[in-house]
């Protein structure tokens, strides 16, 4: 029997688990994130694979990753550098160098450390630790393939088969680390191969002998205990961004009594939507694979004239090709929700990594007055509220709307507590059988307080009427260049927009309400700003953060919030896009201003840093 | 099925049509509205789906739903419009330059997944509605504003585009023939899946005469041959000529002249399977007549009608309609 390991208690710890593609890291950084959330601490993650498809084994371009932050409070983001770092290769170790703290437990498979994996790394000498400059990490050494060669032998695998186990083993060693017990993911690895229970139990078996090989020889000096904390009642799940966007249009489908139709075409990081929706013929979910992205969003239009909840979805590159359609979707005054998971830009820039640079083309790209609404989600499970939201807006008003979210967000996940859809608000299109004037019912007819027109779906008799993409007029409804009647054209369909802000949340402003310096942010980079921002009330300092997640119109009570403040600084990822666009609707606003456009998310401490630097000022 | 009878005015809507006078598409218009009173297909179950050109007005001339949308993507709106409601009868109004420049790729994909679209292609050889410039229909050497010395570039032929894209249905009719583009389009409505019905219009203020030489009265019934299916390929003032098949190529030739007898004259089969002979057929020109009818008239599996089905297969296997229900059935966990 061993004698007892030390055991530090944390707040909170940041785990990588980083190796070859083929490694499994993605699944062993999966289920301990899960399993860490049912053991009630909070997570957020986020996948870091490479670009290729399958770079070649051992190599630096290889290393796939996953990083899980995990706490007792509130934890919004993966983390900024890694306290642990599981690494299944020398090429895994030298790509997370950045990643990870000086003093940092780094786990290593001995067995993947040989000449020949050092060479394919690019090493130029064998101590891989000095000649990275890893003078102060705790190395934890495990001969990993062996021993699940060994452990695995009852099993009658081949080794190919058996090594495939290693990520379990190494699971098992990072759950002895953080006192994690091993029933949760024995359960998850019996689900997950209930079709192979030959390969469920040999993977138990190597998650077993990795936790028992850290027991017995006390591999570390100390292990780890998060404390945990009492989550509100309910059921959860783990869910990423882009499942969680196609979740919230099947809600908002579901509450509008209408069928979600989706046309779309492939791109990076947006992808998995039309997947997720793809798959989810059982709730009635229609989707068209077109041929090209502007077929992608013309398929959706032609639904929404037909009478769905009709959504696009894309990226970037996708939204610009794009552009004419949602044009025509504006005059046409039809329901569209149109998906931008943002990435790097310009053209095709960095597909799989995260920015928040298309927030002036959603906004104004497009030729002629064609005013939209846009949304920007802020996390992962805030992707489902705001794919929600944007069903409801294109529905009730009959507009397309933009929902910004990012790749960040999109593959990031968190634990999420299952919705009660009648806790959200109730959509209600405004068909035409809504329409009780004397003056006879035409397809520009429109609500006198909201501007909306009145939706006839095709099918329904006595509306027949023709739509189109030249100007009408605002009474006949028939084509017309008339000069004054455009004019009222042109405002009207601003003005439908601009009076979407009475019926859309407040902004509100969290952290101090006497703040000395309010942060201003929008989308993807709201865990960033909060943990900033709970890090500096930690040191002393009055900050509040005002995020935003309607963006076009902005909530109506933005000049009285961005007024009350001494000092403000809006921060996002591109050179300045929404604080130009505040100054131009905020009369005398006149903030800070912090931007970097590197593909990354944002690294706390530096915000931190640079927080402090204008409070200073 | 309904009882109610319709009259083509009941297709007619209370717009003034803009079209110049003379132009084709005024009768084509008018073939319509008669073919779908003969179909009956109610008004407000007709979809008429529009890009840009001056064909693509035709939808505010219809008393039906109708969407004029943006150059060139017609066909996948109409897709999209298809594919949500199979119910409806859905039409795509589209131009030579609308159809198969700007819109080439939506058009052989809309062919190609065989959604039940109705595409009447508005053939005239010219871009009308910018003011005259060559469109990829024009033969080469043709002089337009943007090609004053002449084009240097080969044409599409519609009917070997919609077939190499796997087309089940193309039809070619003209302006000036009221009754047969009334019996093709009335074809084109009763095909489930894509069909494509080339009508070739003259455009008189910018290429004026431009199937003159096949349309004219004088020349027409020796110019041009009516196929029907299940009948012989005869044509000509006379109703003398034929269509043989001469070793692996087709041959017009004159009954009763040099060995040909009527036995020898092929028979219109348009729903035969393999392109080959109605790729023949719709090629024919230069010294064989120009193919006008149904060229080829087949089922196959239709878009619109799969997407539906696959969702209700699903849903037969599986009772789940609700989100709720749907994510309390994955990985999850009760935190009580």
């Amino acid at each position: 029997m061993a004698e007892q390991t030390k055991v530090t208690t944390l707040e909170k710890v940041v785990i990588r688990f980083s190796g070859d593609s083929g490694d499994g890291m993605q699944l062993t950084g999966t289920i301990f994130s899960n399993l860490s959330a049912i053991f009630g601490n909070e997570i957020s993650t986020f996948p870091d694979y490479p670009a290729e498809v399958r770079a070649p084994q051992g190599t630096l371009s290889g290393v796939s990753g996953f990083q899980v932050h995990l706490g007792s409070r509130k934890i919004f983001t993966p983390g900024d550098k890694a306290d642990v770092l599981v690494a299944m290769n020398p090429a895994a170790l030298k790509v997370n160098v950045k990643n990870i703290k000086p003093n940092a437990i780094v786990i290593i498979d001995t067995d993947s450390f040989k000449k020949s994996d050092l060479d394919k790394a690019l090493y130029t000498t064998d101590d891989p630790f000095q000649e990275l400059g890893l003078g102060g990490v705790q190395v934890v050494v495990a001969p990993i393939s062996t021993m699940v060669k060994d452990g695995l032998a009852e099993f009658g695998l081949d080794n190919k088969s058996a090594l495939r186990s290693k990520n379990m083993f190494a699971l098992g060693l990072v759950c002895w680390l953080f006192d994690r017990p091993l029933e949760e993911a024995m359960h998850m690895l019996q689900n997950k191969f209930a079709k192979k229970p030959v390969i469920a139990q040999a993977n138990i078996k190597a998650l077993t002998d990795g936790y028992n090989y850290g027991y017995n020889i006390h591999a570390s000096v100390s292990t780890y205990r998060i404390e945990s904390k009492k989550a509100e009642p309910g059921f959860y799940t783990d869910v990423n961004g882009n499942k969680a966007t196609s979740y919230g249009l099947i809600a908002a489908a579901e509450k509008a009594g209408l069928q979600l139709f989706l046309g779309s075409y492939p791109i990076t990081p947006a992808t998995d939507i039309l997947h997720e929706l793809s798959k989810r013929k059982d709730l009635g979910v229609i989707t068209v694979q077109a041929e090209d992205e502007i077929a992608g969003i013309c398929t959706a239009i032609g639904a929404s004239f037909a009478g769905c909840l009709a959504v696009t979805s894309t990226s970037g590159p996708g939204l610009a090709l794009k552009s004419e359609a949602i044009g025509l979707v504006v005059i046409a005054e039809l329901p569209l929700v149109v998906i931008d998971v943002q990435r790097g830009g310009p053209s095709t820039g960095m597909p799989t990594k995260s920015e928040q640079t298309d927030l002036m083309q959603a906004l104004y790209g497009r030729n002629g007055e064609s005013p939209v609404v846009v949304i920007a989600a802020s996390t992962p499970t805030d992707c489902f509220d705001a794919a929600y939201w944007a069903g409801k807006l294109a529905v009730e008003h009959m507009t397309p709307v933009i929902l910004l979210t990012d790749a960040f967000i999109a593959n990031g996940s968190s634990a999420w507590k299952l919705p009660e859809l009648d806790q959200y608000p109730g959509i209600k299109p405004n068909y035409v059988s809504n329409y009780h004037e004397e003056k006879p019912w035409k397809a520009y007819r429109r609500d006198k307080d909201s501007h909306v027109r009145y939706w006839a779906i095709p099918g329904m008799e006595g509306f027949a009427h023709r739509l189109g993409g030249l100007e009408k007029d605002y009474e006949t409804s028939a084509i017309s260049t008339d000069p004054v009647n455009h004019q009222k054209m042109v405002a009207t369909r601003q003005a439908k927009i601009d009076k979407i802000a009475d019926y859309i949340p407040k902004l509100e402003v969290i952290g101090d309400e006497d703040a000395d310096l309010l942060l201003v942010g929008w989308g993807g980079t709201y865990g960033h700003l909060y943990e900033a921002m709970e890090n500096m009330q930690e040191q002393g300092k009055k900050v509040a953060l005002a995020h935003f997640k309607f963006i076009s119109p902005l909530p109506k009570n933005v000049i009285e919030v961005l007024s009350k403040y001494k000092k403000a600084v809006v921060v996002e990822q591109n050179n300045g896009q929404f604080v130009n666009y505040l100054r131009g609707k905020v009369p005398g606003f006149n903030p800070y201003k912090f931007n970097r456009v590197k593909g990354q998310p944002f690294i706390v401490g530096r915000l931190v840093e640079e927080f402090t630097k204008i409070l200073e000022a | 099925m309904t009882d109610i009878k319709f009259e083509p005015k009941d297709y007619k809507s209370d717009q003034y049509v803009r079209w110049c006078p003379g132009c084709g598409d005024h009768a084509v218009l008018n073939c319509l509205h008669k073919a779908m009173a003969e179909v009956g297909v109610a008004p407000h179950n007709m979809a008429v789906i529009s890009g840009i050109g001056c064909s693509s007005r035709l939808p505010y001339y219809m008393n039906t739903y109708g969407f004029h949308t943006i150059h060139g993507r017609g066909a996948a709106i109409a897709t999209g419009v298809k594919t949500a409601r199979p119910d409806l009868s859905v039409w795509l109004i589209t131009g030579d330059g609308d159809c198969l420049a700007i819109g080439g790729n939506h058009f052989i994909h809309a062919v190609r997944r065989n959604v039940d679209l109705n595409i009447v292609l508005f053939n005239n050889k010219i871009y009308g509605l910018t003011k005259g410039q060559y469109s990829p229909t024009s033969e080469r050497g043709f002089v337009s504003k943007s090609s004053p010395y002449g084009t240097v570039e080969d044409p599409f032929i519609p009917a070997e585009l919609a077939l190499g894209a796997r087309g089940n249905f193309f039809a070619r009719t003209i302006d000036v023939d009221l009754k047969n583009t009334t019996e093709v389009l009335a074809a084109s409505a009763r095909h489930k899946g894509a069909s494509v019905t080339e009508v070739l219009v003259n455009c008189v203020i910018f290429n004026d005469g431009i199937h003159k030489s096949i349309v004219d009265k004088e020349y027409r019934a020796d110019r041009t041959i009516f196929l029907r299916h299940g009948e012989k390929m005869i044509f000509g003032k006379e109703g003398n000529k034929g269509i043989v098949l001469d070793g692996l190529k087709l041959k017009a030739v004159t009954i009763g002249e040099d060995g040909y007898t009527m036995d020898d004259v092929l028979v219109h089969d348009a729903h035969e399977k393999d392109t080959t002979l109605h790729m023949m057929l719709a090629m024919m020109k230069d010294d064989m007549p120009i193919a006008l009818g149904v060229i080829r008239d087949v089922d196959a599996p239709v878009y619109d009608v799969a997407v539906h089905q696959q969702i209700e297969e699903v849903q037969a296997k599986n009772p789940t309609r609700k989100l709720k229900d749907f994510l309390m059935k994955g990985e999850i966990w009760e935190v009580k």
